[in-house]
């Protein structure tokens, strides 16, 4: 048996003095996860195939071992995602013996809740915002824990760690709840939610890093593959998938390419990376000049398009 | 890696925005495409400079009236550790967000523009940190560059906050002045060419010295369970395991622990972190505890070593900060919530309000008004087992929620 505190940095205990683990982070989005089992009737994991949504996958096996995760994950299916993601989820889900509830985007559109975005830049990324929220109603969740960080994009820096949604989902930005020492309050009435981000203090490097410390299994898009690939407004977007819009006159050009995230494929576009482990993506975010959004379309159609998208619903 | 939580407050244009930008840009924490949409900006609005409050002010509405309204959360590392700003409004309606910020933070850096000194704000940026007992304050003494980088103006501001000092509730606060300039980059991360004069350390180097003894306030161990995990599966038939974050001190296998409120005594059998066992568990981890004896533990129960136990009571008096548009009324019904138990609360009295630019105290009061700070009696319904504020920051606050809006309208500081 070792310590504990050994475990996790080993010169704390040497000296004798009391201080925080190095994965101070990872305590704290535990004990998030904790209170959303102990506080709610209904919660409900958000599972989108992304390192994000796997990173709380294993914090929630952390907060509950030996008993399984006590609650199902929720993948909300835009119909756009990379194939690799789909088959990535039906064996991560079937490892951890937990329930799997999928909600498609195409149905919304099929039962005419919401229309298909036309043109260059069509994406289903705002209209997941129904689905979800139909899907909420249907299962009468009351807490949904969401893989998004502060450090993602400047609303979600101003993000609670329990946000409460009213009756349409929406995010009102400028009521929020103060969020004091460790207390959580989730309190609500019946017909509202809470989002719960237990990873909002973690940065995109600080997510790598876990993945590497826990060796932590992720989608093959994450690593640097070859793929046929063709150049908009500055940013490589695959060529291989129909669902991407794609002009005669844009070219398609072979290149080594990643993904940063794993959105929509529609809105998410790769960039050149030769990382092909783990070891050389860290390493290659440590030294990145370009945020992990940078290359998600749906933010930069425009500054307050995350705020917008917030305040109706979204993630 | 260490991560380290700062909180700031500084008055409307003192600078607070710039400062956290000069941070991100000097420690090149800002990433290109973030840095062009600041030149973009800036160059839209006709500024010769970065404006880099645009990176930290996410909300339309603070953009379009240039202030900031909520807390920011901005992320920043150096090679040996992790920082968290939590970016908090400097106006007087918004003292809730300073004493929310200041709650999570373990430092805090104070604004003070060189050309105005010591201001009224500036009481209320110190008075609520000594209050949250923020273990070191940074007072960044800023625009250094329009006061030609005067010693002489800086002696006079430390001098003034010195006297500020004198008034302090929470004495062993470490307080350390830097002159800055956050446009130009003056003793942010690099150290200045025009201040020769003073021989102390960059913001940076002072927070990346910083030392977890400088910046937590320890106390005696405290262990309130969250959750019962109860597997039943073959394997583990008879697990019965507590779930919970350590606050205070840490607790090693083998101790003997008192469950509160049963008293009923035991020993700690195991400490499981996931699937494996340790002897300790230190402060701040989230952990499984099992004990040697069967016994009745739920939710809002604590585990405490014996010999060391915390006060268990139905009334308490508390410094309260009042957070909500609805007043606090002696009538009105509330729930308190410490830690993770929940009991009612009735008010027994309000004291008297204390004003947070140290200028005293004001009696009769009937009704507490959002950012009014005050002292006040509370009766419950049920006893809590907590510590004074002053000897535990986690098991002497509580957070007060309105139970008919369910929003956490207040926060209390037990005395």
């Amino acid at each position: 048996m070792s310590t504990l505190t050994e475990e996790i940095k080993k010169p704390e205990t040497l000296n004798g003095v009391e201080r925080p683990n190095a994965n101070a982070l990872e305590h704290e989005a535990i004990y998030i996860i904790r209170e959303v089992a102990a506080q709610f009737e209904k919660p409900v994991l958000l599972f989108s195939g992304g390192k994000d949504s796997i990173t709380l996958v294993r914090l929630a096996q952390k907060a509950f071992w030996p008993a399984k995760i006590p609650f199902p994950l929720m993948h909300i299916d835009t119909g756009h995602n990379f194939p690799e993601t789909i088959e990535f989820r039906d064996r991560l889900v079937e490892e951890l013996g937990v329930e799997l509830i999928v909600r498609n985007v195409q149905d919304s559109i099929d039962e005419g809740k919401v229309v298909e975005e036309t043109g260059k830049y069509a994406s289903r990324n705002m209209l997941q915002t129904t689905t979800l929220l139909d899907a909420i109603e249907e299962f009468k969740f009351d807490a949904c824990i969401g893989g998004a960080r502060r450090d993602e994009e400047k609303a979600r820096a101003k993000e609670r760690i329990f946000s409460v949604r009213d009756d349409f989902g929406q995010w009102d930005e400028k009521n929020q709840r103060p969020e004091l020492f460790d207390m959580l309050n989730g309190e609500i009435e019946i017909g509202q939610n809470v989002r719960v981000f237990p990873i909002s203090n973690w940065t995109e490097l600080d997510v790598w890093s876990y993945i590497q410390k826990e060796n932590i299994e992720i989608p093959s898009i994450y690593f640097a593959h070859k793929r046929s690939t063709f150049l908009r407004d500055g940013l490589i977007w695959s060529a291989e998938d129909d669902v991407v819009f794609r002009a005669d006159d844009e070219q398609v050009e072979e290149r080594m390419v990643r993904f940063r995230t794993v959105g929509d494929m529609s809105c998410t576009a790769a960039v050149e990376s030769h990382a092909d482990t783990i070891d050389k993506v860290v390493a290659e975010i440590r030294d990145s000049r370009i945020s992990e959004r940078g290359a998600r379309i749906d933010d930069k159609r425009s500054e307050a398009a995350m705020e917008k998208r917030k305040q109706q619903g979204y993630f | 890696m260490e991560v380290l939580k700062i909180a700031t407050a500084g008055s409307v244009d003192d600078g607070k925005s710039t400062l956290i930008g000069r941070l991100l840009y000097d420690t090149k924490s800002m990433t290109d495409d973030k840095l062009e949409a600041i030149e973009r900006t800036s160059k839209q609005k006709g500024y010769d400079y970065l404006d880099f409050s645009l990176a930290t002010d996410g909300l339309v509405a603070e953009r379009e009236q240039g202030i900031t309204i909520d807390v920011a959360h901005i992320y920043f590392s150096t090679p040996s550790k992790s920082y968290i700003i939590a970016d908090t409004p400097g106006h007087v309606e918004y003292t809730r967000n300073m004493v929310t910020g200041a709650s999570t933070s373990q430092a805090s850096i104070i604004l003070i523009d060189a050309r105005k000194g010591v201001i009224e704000q500036t009481h209320r940026h110190f008075f609520i940190n000594n209050l949250l007992r923020v273990k070191d304050v940074i007072v960044a003494i800023n625009k250094m560059d329009l006061v030609d980088f005067s010693e002489e103006t800086y002696n006079k501001i430390k001098a003034d906050f010195s006297e500020l000092m004198g008034k302090r509730d929470y004495q062993d606060q470490n307080i350390t002045f830097i002159p800055v300039s956050a446009l130009k980059g003056d003793n942010v991360v690099n150290r200045s060419e025009h201040t020769p004069w003073y021989q102390g350390q960059t913001l940076l180097e002072h927070l990346e010295e910083l030392d977890q003894k400088d910046i937590y306030n320890t106390g005696t161990p405290r262990f309130p369970v969250q959750y019962v995990i109860r597997p039943k599966t073959e394997e583990f038939h008879d697990f019965r395991g507590f779930a919970g974050k350590v606050y205070g001190g840490e607790l090693n296998v083998g101790d003997e622990v008192v469950v509160l409120p049963s008293m009923t005594r035991s020993k700690i059998k195991a400490i499981y972190f996931y699937d494996k066992q340790y002897q300790t568990a230190p402060r701040r981890s989230s952990v499984t505890i099992t004990l040697e004896d069967e016994v009745n533990v739920s939710r809002g129960d604590m585990l405490v070593k014996a010999g060391d136990l915390p006060t268990v009571d139905k009334q308490l008096t508390a410094t309260v900060s009042w957070m909500d548009s609805d007043n606090f009324t002696p009538g009105g019904k509330y729930v308190l919530q410490h830690g993770v138990n929940k009991v009612l609360a009735k008010v027994d009295a309000i004291e008297h309000k204390i004003h947070p630019d140290y200028s005293g105290i004001e009696e009769n009061v009937t009704s507490l008004q959002m950012n009014d700070i005050a002292k006040v009696r509370l009766k419950l319904n049920k006893p809590i087992f907590y510590d004074r504020f002053k000897d535990h920051r986690t098991n002497g606050s509580f957070i007060i929620i309105d139970s008919r809006t369910n929003n956490t309208a207040g926060v209390g500081f037990i005395e």
